[in-house]
């Protein structure tokens, strides 16, 4: 929440001058595009009479109408309270969405046939390879942040190389580079472990980085009152810096998640079969592609939906001791 | 005075960078003993206390704390650590644990007491500073004033040789200043031995066995509360008491 003021103003979506813009800019954007060769146009048929001769009465009056749907229906929401708008946006946008797709004229029984091997095979590969990723690439970070503010040389310069190194290359090149560098030096890797290792060590270097960030930002009083009481480097780290430093942490790490999770499509290039991999190929035999590009699309979304939900989860538990 | 000594401070000297920030101070603290150091603010009065339990090093010098000297390569630091309780001028308390956990903690993960007894001792102290009531809160949720008394509450949980306050009053409303140094003097009374870093003169006239009076890293005078209010000796002492006392 941004800071409340405890001054109520108007809503905006209910000022005059609000609307009245709105309206205007809505009839002129929908005027500027030709829509009377739309389904709309169709509906109109009435008022406009046959719409590709319409002109530019035809024009208006489709603008007019789609602008009259559209301020009402922003001017009503205005008057719900804030979950019931939340909710009916959402709903409203999701409804545009299943509508474009459905320009598509997608065929549903090929994806309900190949929705379970999508699911069982790629899903679950994708989940897999990135969970682990996330572990590793967490573990990674704890140490290349400790690394990164201690006073050894030695680690301070391995960490701060790693971190250049992997946030400066394209994750696809790290990819390609340990799957196809290592065996160079002797060490025959399979695609998994290969794409799990190059996933971990990019966004470990990203995510030490955020640790850093977050250890740094706990006040120096902390470590003093831990130290004046005799706890060592380890335990004041354990229980006193990292879980304070979880709050500030939590909120960039989760949108490294939620990258990572899409990202992990990159290691496709190798041969895993997850979800990207599988998308391309199934839909390639009989030309589908929209109908698995889409249905991957939907499923990494709702993926990412649901690391969404734990974040806020885990974000709110975190917020206990900030309660006054 | 033949109690035994707690802290030792020979010619102990310090810079930051080129800063001598303090210069060749002697102090010696015996067991029971009340100390008040005072002074204007950068003449090293917190500098020197936060060497007494190595917060800060000291470069010349020797400091002897229960018969340990203090050096940068000592291997018992924790140990010395544990038994100088420290009350700071911000709290500091863990602002992710209870109030009953700020205090548990440190007896539980350094001296391994184990939970049911640092639990005891925890509520035992909150009683002592008066809060008991605060236990399952979370410090934001308590005023300044109460947050000090479970600051020192928790240092007490260590059951420490010494305390050691670091303006522990500075910070805090008028108000709230009488609650916490309410606390301190009925430490005090109990034989609590003590060095405090404060400006609260009537804490020092009524509590204190010897004020110190620092200015520029150096301890210009020293003396019982009685003779060093009545009869300052430095001009230096003169100006800074005649500034602190005029309103």
């Amino acid at each position: 929440m941004l800071y409340p003021d405890t001054v109520e103003a108007e809503v905006l979506v209910h000022k005059p001058w609000f609307v009245a813009t709105l309206f205007g800019i809505v009839l002129l954007v929908f005027m500027a595009f030709n829509m009377s060769g739309t389904g709309f146009a169709e509906l109109m048929r009435p008022v406009i009479g046959e719409p590709s001769t319409s002109g530019l009465y035809g024009r208006f009056a489709i603008g007019f109408a789609i602008a009259v749907i559209f301020t009402l229906n922003v001017v009503l929401i205005g008057f719900a309270p804030l979950k019931l708008q939340i909710g009916i946006v959402w709903l409203e946008l999701l409804l545009l969405f299943i509508a474009f797709f459905e320009t598509f004229h997608l065929s549903l029984p090929f994806i309900r046939e190949k929705l379970p091997f999508l699911i069982s095979q790629g899903v679950v590969t994708t989940l897999y390879v990135s969970a682990i990723s996330i572990v590793i690439a967490s573990v990674i970070a704890v140490a290349g942040a400790v690394a990164k503010l201690s006073n050894n040389g030695f680690a301070y310069a391995i960490a701060s190389f790693y971190t250049s190194f992997f946030r400066g290359l394209p994750l696809l090149m790290q990819v390609y580079l340990i799957y196809l560098g290592l065996p160079q030096l002797g060490f025959v890797i399979n695609a998994v472990p290969a794409g799990i290792l190059a996933l971990s060590l990019c966004y470990g270097a990203y995510m030490t980085e955020i640790f850093r960030s977050g250890i740094q930002s706990i006040d120096r009083g902390q470590w003093e009152a831990s130290r004046s009481m005799g706890f060592g480097f380890a335990l004041t780290m354990r229980r006193i810096i990292l879980p304070q430093a979880l709050p500030v942490i939590i909120p960039p790490t989760g949108n490294q998640f939620i990258s990572m999770l899409k990202d992990s499509s990159l290691v496709s290039v190798i041969g895993v079969w997850e979800l990207m991999f599988l998308a391309r190929t199934l839909g390639q035999k009989t030309f589908q592609h929209m109908e698995m590009l889409i249905s991957a699309a939907m499923i990494y979304w709702v993926l990412s939906i649901c690391l969404e939900l734990i974040q806020s989860r885990i974000e709110r538990h975190y917020a206990r001791s900030k309660v006054r | 005075m033949s109690a035994e000594v707690i802290i030792e401070a020979r010619a102990v000297s310090k810079w930051y960078g080129q800063f001598h920030a303090l210069k060749d101070i002697n102090l010696t603290v015996h067991k029971g003993e009340r100390i008040v150091i005072c002074g204007p603010s950068g003449s090293g009065k917190s500098t020197l206390i936060r060497c007494f339990n190595r917060l800060e090093a000291h470069q010349e010098g020797e400091i002897v704390v229960n018969g340990v000297a203090l050096h940068g390569r000592m291997s018992n630091v924790a140990a010395v650590r544990s038994n100088v309780g420290m009350v700071f001028q911000h709290f500091n308390l863990f602002p992710h644990m209870t109030v009953l956990m700020n205090c548990m903690a440190g007896p539980m993960w350094v001296k391994g007491v184990p939970a049911a007894e640092a639990r005891q001792t925890a509520l035992q102290f909150l009683e002592r500073v008066r809060i008991p009531e605060q236990a399952n809160k979370f410090p934001v949720q308590l005023s300044g004033g109460q947050q000090q008394r479970v600051a020192i509450a928790r240092s007490l949980c260590m059951k420490p040789d010494v305390m050691l306050f670091d303006e522990p009053t500075s910070a805090l409303d008028p108000e709230m200043v009488s609650e916490v140094l309410d606390t301190m003097t009925g430490l005090a009374r109990d034989g609590m031995t003590m060095v405090c870093v404060t400006h609260e003169m009537g804490f020092a006239r009524a509590v204190a066995d010897r004020v110190i009076f620092m200015d520029a890293g150096q301890i210009v005078e020293e003396g019982t509360p009685d003779a060093f209010f009545r009869n300052p000796r430095h001009d230096r002492t003169k100006v800074f008491l005649s500034q602190i006392l005029k309103h």
